[in-house]
């Protein structure tokens, strides 16, 4: 095989890898948004959360030089745990008491939420990086012609699956799902059906945000440096690729991501890692410029 | 004949719209076993009367339903009491397909074999409905959509029905054909509230109605009754 492909071999696996952790978090602002209307700026937060009880659970549970898969299901089970529970605070104490205000006050107070959990962050945890913890090793599992497979792409590959399809299963098969999609719809004939919006709209927020706790888990895995301020440019990506998808819309967010992740590690790969980030904007600004539904979502019809 | 038991009873029911008095102090009942209509042109306070009841829109007065006042009660508990709003518009899931809305009818309840058969027998009655059961419901027509949305409520099991407009921008065949199955279920046992801008279909099938004029009812009696009075004739049967 020539250089060129397993170059390229090699930056598809790392694109798809990174894509992945995008669609997980971009699954989050989605759910939201189709709920709420409401795109949940904190949401990045949520995620720096996550990687944060990850690396001080480690240290409460003992868990700091043993890695293995036992170690990486707990710890990761706790940080579902505790970013599910800061999510449904938020949505508690910021966003149900604005459910009937204009649609404009809870956006501004996603951003204060945002904003609050950053410098929260910077006191309790400290401004300066963090290593996180090592969950697993990360051994080259399989090696081809100088094109490696590791054992961190591989937890990555098959957590995001399994999330994935755990996620489209209950979506779609279960009665908790199907509320969701009927809330989402209507909220207002939801309640007439007997659902429980409140009840319906705290439990996207549990899915999202501890969606967006095994997203921080494998981010810290593969780069294990994390800070209170994470969140930003990473959320920021992953909002970027929920609004390409069609934000809303949950394959698109999934679709989104994999865009996302694959162009940003060519953009590094044959270009130069100094427009990593700007990629990500210019991509934004294109959508919103010439497909503002994003490539899934449809532009908004309502059958009367 | 001696009366039955009032499943809805409406006292005094006011509604405000920030300045606009919608519903000014409306009063009426619906009794076991009946279709009761409320009639009315555009804007006469109807829809607002069905979303008071279901616990949509704040209102004073007092609303009872078997005797237990509704106040303060939120729409998702009202229907565990027994109401179901087919609302105006159908409002049927669009992203769900024909079954699926019809589950979300069957939210509240655990029985799963009263649900199977229920979904039967909206099936008989709606047969249209089997054919598109895994169809989107956002690609039905709007008739199928009205079938789906009354077989959706009739799906909560409840002891009251209420119907907003069912004939609204369908064709009068499609029309008649969604009368005769409210007439049906009426005969199987339910108690119906029908509102309606299509005062003779309404008050063709109806045991008593309400006529009601910027919130208020301005007259009530025998749907036959309504039928041939002069004062219906002229506002609301044409001709
Ligand atoms: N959300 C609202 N905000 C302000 N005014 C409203 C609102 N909903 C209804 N109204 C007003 O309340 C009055 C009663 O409206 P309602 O929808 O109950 O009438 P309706 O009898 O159902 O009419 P239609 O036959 O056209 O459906 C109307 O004057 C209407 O303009
Ligand atoms: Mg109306």
């Amino acid at each position: 095989m020539s250089e060129e492909i397993l170059e390229f071999t090699q930056h598809l696996i790392n694109g798809i890898a990174l894509g992945s952790i995008y669609a997980l978090i971009a699954l989050g602002y989605t759910m939201v948004y189709g709920i709420l209307q409401l795109i949940n700026f904190a949401h990045s937060e949520v995620y720096m959360i996550g990687a944060f009880a990850t690396y001080y659970g480690a240290r409460w549970f003992g868990l700091l030089d043993r890695p293995g898969i036992s170690t990486f299901v707990l710890l990761l089970v706790f940080a579902m745990i505790c970013c599910a529970a800061l999510g449904v605070l938020i949505e508690r104490l910021a966003y149900r008491p604005l459910r009937n205000a204009p649609r404009l006050n809870a956006l501004i107070t996603a951003i204060g939420v945002s904003l609050f959990l950053q410098y929260t962050g910077q006191i309790v945890f400290g401004a300066d990086p963090k290593v996180f913890p090592t969950l697993i090793e990360d051994a080259a599992l399989a090696s081809f012609h100088g094109v490696s497979i590791r054992s961190f792409d591989v937890a990555i590959f098959g957590v995001t699956l399994f999330f994935m399809i755990a996620l489209s299963y209950l979506i779609q098969g279960t009665k908790i799902g199907k509320a969701m999609r009927a809330v989402s719809a209507n909220r207002t004939v939801a309640s007439l059906m007997g659902i429980d919006a409140n009840r319906v709209i705290t439990f996207t927020f549990v899915v999202g945000s501890a969606l967006a706790a095994v997203g921080a888990v494998l981010v810290g895995m593969k780069y294990p440096k994390i800070d209170p301020l994470m969140g930003t440019l990473f959320g920021l990506k992953a909002f970027v690729a929920a609004v390409l998808g069609g934000i809303g819309n949950l394959p698109g967010a999934v679709v989104g991501g994999l865009i996302m992740g694959l162009c940003e590690e060519m953009v590094v790969g044959y270009i130069s890692s100094t427009y990593r980030d700007a990629f990500a904007f210019s991509i934004l600004i294109l959508i919103l410029f010439f497909r503002p539904a994003g490539l899934l979502g449809k532009a908004t019809q309502e059958k009367v | 004949m001696p009366e039955k038991a009032p499943i809805l009873e409406v006292q005094d029911l006011n509604v405000h719209y920030g300045g606009i008095h919608a519903i000014k102090g409306l009063s009426f009942d619906v009794r076991e076993g009946e279709i009761v209509s409320l009639i009315g042109a555009n804007g006469a306070g109807k829809t607002s009367t069905l979303r008071a009841i279901s616990g949509i829109i704040p209102y004073t007065g007092t609303i009872k339903l078997l005797g237990r006042p509704l106040t303060g009660l939120q729409p998702h508990e009202i229907v565990k009491l027994g109401v179901a709003h087919s609302p105006e518009g159908r409002g049927v899931f669009p992203n769900l397909t024909v079954l699926e809305n019809l589950e979300m009818g069957a939210y509240i309840r655990r029985d799963r074999e009263g649900i199977r058969r229920d979904l039967e027998h909206c099936f008989e009655l709606f047969p249209r409905l089997k054919e598109r059961i895994s169809q989107k419901a956002g690609t039905l027509s709007g008739g199928e959509q009205q079938m789906l949305a009354i077989s959706r409520a009739l799906m909560t099991k409840p002891s009251l029905l209420m119907l907003d407009e069912p004939s609204l921008g369908l064709a009068p065949l499609v029309v008649a054909q969604i009368f005769e199955i409210i007439k049906k279920v009426n005969k199987e046992g339910m108690t119906i509230l029908l509102v309606e801008q299509n005062a003779r279909m309404a008050l063709e099938i109806s045991h008593r109605a309400y006529v009601v004029e910027t919130g208020k009812i301005t007259l009530s009696g025998a749907g036959s009754t309504l039928l041939h009075d002069r004062r219906v004739i002229e506002s609301y049967l044409g001709a």
